[in-house]
C-alpha cells in the first residue's frame, strides 16, 4: 500500500466506494419492497379474485351454477372479440356438470377513446345473461353511460339473442338498429353493441368447443 | 427554541403556500392534471404522493452524510422508486378500487419532480426532523391543490362532490357524496383535459391575486410574513 495513492488509484477507490454505497442502497430498497410484497401479496391476490368474482356475479347469480366459475376458463382465439392478440378468456358456468352459460372477457376495440373491456354472458340457448363494462376508457360525461354506475343502458342487453332482435337489428338506432345511443355519444354504444353481437355470433358457431374439456384451443 | 419553531413554521408556509409544488414550483403537473376529475381521485393520489415525499425526505436526510455528490441522484432515484413500489403494493392491497382508478399514476409518482426536487434542495442538507416536516408540508400543499382542482372539476362536470368516496372508505352501501345538480347538466369541459389546465390556471391566478393584495397592504397580517418570504424560491 502506498501511503500516497496516485490520482488514478484514488479515482478507482472513490468509484468503488460509490458503487458499493449504491449497492447497499439498492439492497435496502429491494428489501423494503420484498417485505411489503410479503405482507400484501395474499391480500392483493384475494382482491383481484374478489374483483373478478364481483363482476362475474353481476352477470350470473351464484345460484345459477355450481362449478368454480373463475377457474373453469378456456382461452380461445376470437379476433372479432379479442384484444391485441385476438385471445379471449371464457369463463364456463356449469350446474351438475351440464353447461349453463359462458362469460366472454371481450374487448371492443373501436371505442371513442380506445378499447373497452367487457364481460358478456351468454346462456346455452343463445340468450344474453348480462353485459358489464370492466375497464372503460371513455370520455367522462360522454361515453361513460355504458357503465352501470352511470346509467342502466347495459341492462337492455339482458335476454336478447340473435333471434330477438334479429341479427340485422344488432346496431344502435342511428344505424337502423334496435339499441339506444346516448345524447351526444354514438361511437361508444355502437362499439359495445358490435362487441356483444360478435360474442353472440362466436357463441353460435363454437358452442360445443367452448364447453369442451381443456383450457385452450390448442389442447 | 423560538427560532426552531419559526423554522418549522417557515417550512410549513413554504410547502403550503409560498413555494407550493403545484402552484409555484409547477412540479408534478402530469399526475396533477390527469387524475383530478374528482375529489376522491385527487385525495388518493395526493395521500400517496405525500407519503412518498415524507418517506423520501426522511430517508434522504438520514443517509445524507454518506451520500457523495456523484452518486446522490441515483441514490435518490433508488430510494424514491422503492418507496413508490411499496406504496403501490399497499394501495393495491388496502384501497383496491381506488388503485384501479388511479392505475398508472401511482407508479408514475417516481417521476414526480417535486419529490426528487425536495430531496436535492432540502432533505440532503437538513436534519431529519425539518426534512420530514418539509416532506409532509410539501406533500400536503400538493394534496390540497389536487383536492381543490378535483373538487372544482367534479362539481362543474358531474354536479357532485365526493360521489365516489366509497372507493377510499370501503363500500358500505352508503353514498356519502353530495349532489348539487343532475349529471346530465354538467359542464363537460371541466372533466376533459382542457378543464384541468384552465382550472389550474384559475387557481394559480387566485393565489397570485391574494399575494398581490397582501403585498399592497403593508400592515396587518404582515407580522409573520418577512420570515416566510425569506425562503429561497426552490429548484427550477
Amino acid at each position: 500500500m502506498n501511503p500516497e495513492p496516485s490520482p488514478g488509484q484514488a479515482a478507482v477507490r472513490s468509484s468503488l466506494r460509490g458503487a458499493l454505497l449504491l449497492g447497499i442502497f439498492a439492497l435496502i430498497g429491494a428489501g423494503l419492497v420484498a417485505v411489503t410484497w410479503q405482507l400484501t401479496h395474499e391480500r392483493i391476490a384475494n382482491n383481484q379474485q374478489m374483483y373478478l368474482l364481483r363482476n362475474l356475479h353481476e352477470i350470473l347469480a351464484v345460484t345459477e351454477y355450481d362449478n368454480t366459475l373463475h377457474e373453469d376458463t378456456r382461452l380461445v382465439h376470437a379476433p372479432a372479440l379479442g384484444g391485441v392478440d385476438g385471445m379471449v378468456t371464457v369463463y364456463r358456468a356449469r350446474q351438475g356438470g351440464m353447461p349453463i352459460a359462458v362469460i366472454f372477457e371481450a374487448t371492443a376495440q373501436d371505442g371513442y377513446a380506445g378499447a373497452i373491456k367487457l364481460l358478456v354472458g351468454v346462456y346455452t340457448n343463445g340468450e344474453i345473461a348480462g353485459v358489464r363494462v370492466v375497464a372503460p376508457s371513455e370520455t367522462p360525461g360522454l361515453g361513460d353511460d355504458i357503465e352501470l354506475s352511470r346509467s342502466d343502458w347495459v341492462l337492455a342487453f339482458q335476454g336478447k339473442s340473435l333471434q330477438s332482435p334479429p341479427a340485422g337489428q344488432w346496431a344502435v338506432k342511428r344505424d337502423g338498429g334496435a339499441f339506444d345511443q346516448f345524447t351526444g355519444a354514438t361511437i361508444t354504444p355502437r362499439a359495445v353493441v358490435k362487441a356483444v353481437r360478435n360474442a353472440l355470433l362466436y357463441f353460435r358457431d363454437h358452442r360445443d368447443q367452448l364447453f369442451a374439456q381443456g383450457s385452450s384451443d390448442r389442447d | 427554541m423560538t427560532e426552531a419553531r419559526l423554522n418549522f413554521r417557515t417550512i410549513a408556509g413554504q410547502g403550503l403556500w409560498h413555494n407550493n409544488p403545484g402552484l409555484v414550483q409547477l412540479l408534478g403537473l402530469c399526475p396533477l392534471l390527469a387524475v383530478t376529475n374528482s375529489v376522491t381521485n385527487g385525495l388518493g393520489l395526493g395521500l400517496a404522493t405525500m407519503l412518498v415525499l415524507a418517506g423520501s425526505n426522511l430517508s434522504v436526510s438520514v443517509v445524507r452524510r454518506w451520500l457523495r455528490p456523484e452518486i446522490r441522484i441515483p441514490a435518490f432515484v433508488l430510494i424514491i422508486a422503492s418507496l413508490v413500489t411499496a406504496v403501490e403494493l399497499l394501495m393495491n392491497a388496502f384501497f383496491h378500487d381506488l388503485f384501479r382508478v388511479l392505475g398508472i399514476f401511482i407508479p408514475l409518482i417516481v417521476t414526480n419532480c417535486a419529490i426528487i426536487g425536495r430531496a436535492e434542495a432540502f432533505a440532503s442538507r437538513q436534519p431529519v426532523m425539518p426534512a420530514l416536516w418539509d416532506g409532509l408540508m410539501m406533500g400536503l400543499g400538493f394534496l390540497l391543490v389536487l383536492v381543490t382542482l378535483g373538487g372544482l372539476r367534479e362539481i362543474l362536470a358531474q354536479g357532485s362532490l365526493l360521489a365516489d368516496a366509497h372507493m377510499m372508505l370501503g363500500d358500505t352501501g352508503a353514498r356519502p357524496g353530495i349532489r348539487f345538480f343532475d349529471q346530465d347538466r354538467g359542464f363537460l369541459l371541466a372533466a376533459l383535459p382542457p378543464g384541468a389546465f384552465i382550472g389550474l390556471g384559475l387557481i394559480i391566478a387566485a393565489k397570485n391575486y391574494i399575494d398581490a393584495r397582501r403585498a399592497r397592504r403593508p400592515m396587518g397580517a404582515q407580522a409573520v410574513d418577512p420570515a416566510l418570504r425569506a425562503g429561497s424560491p426552490g429548484p427550477a
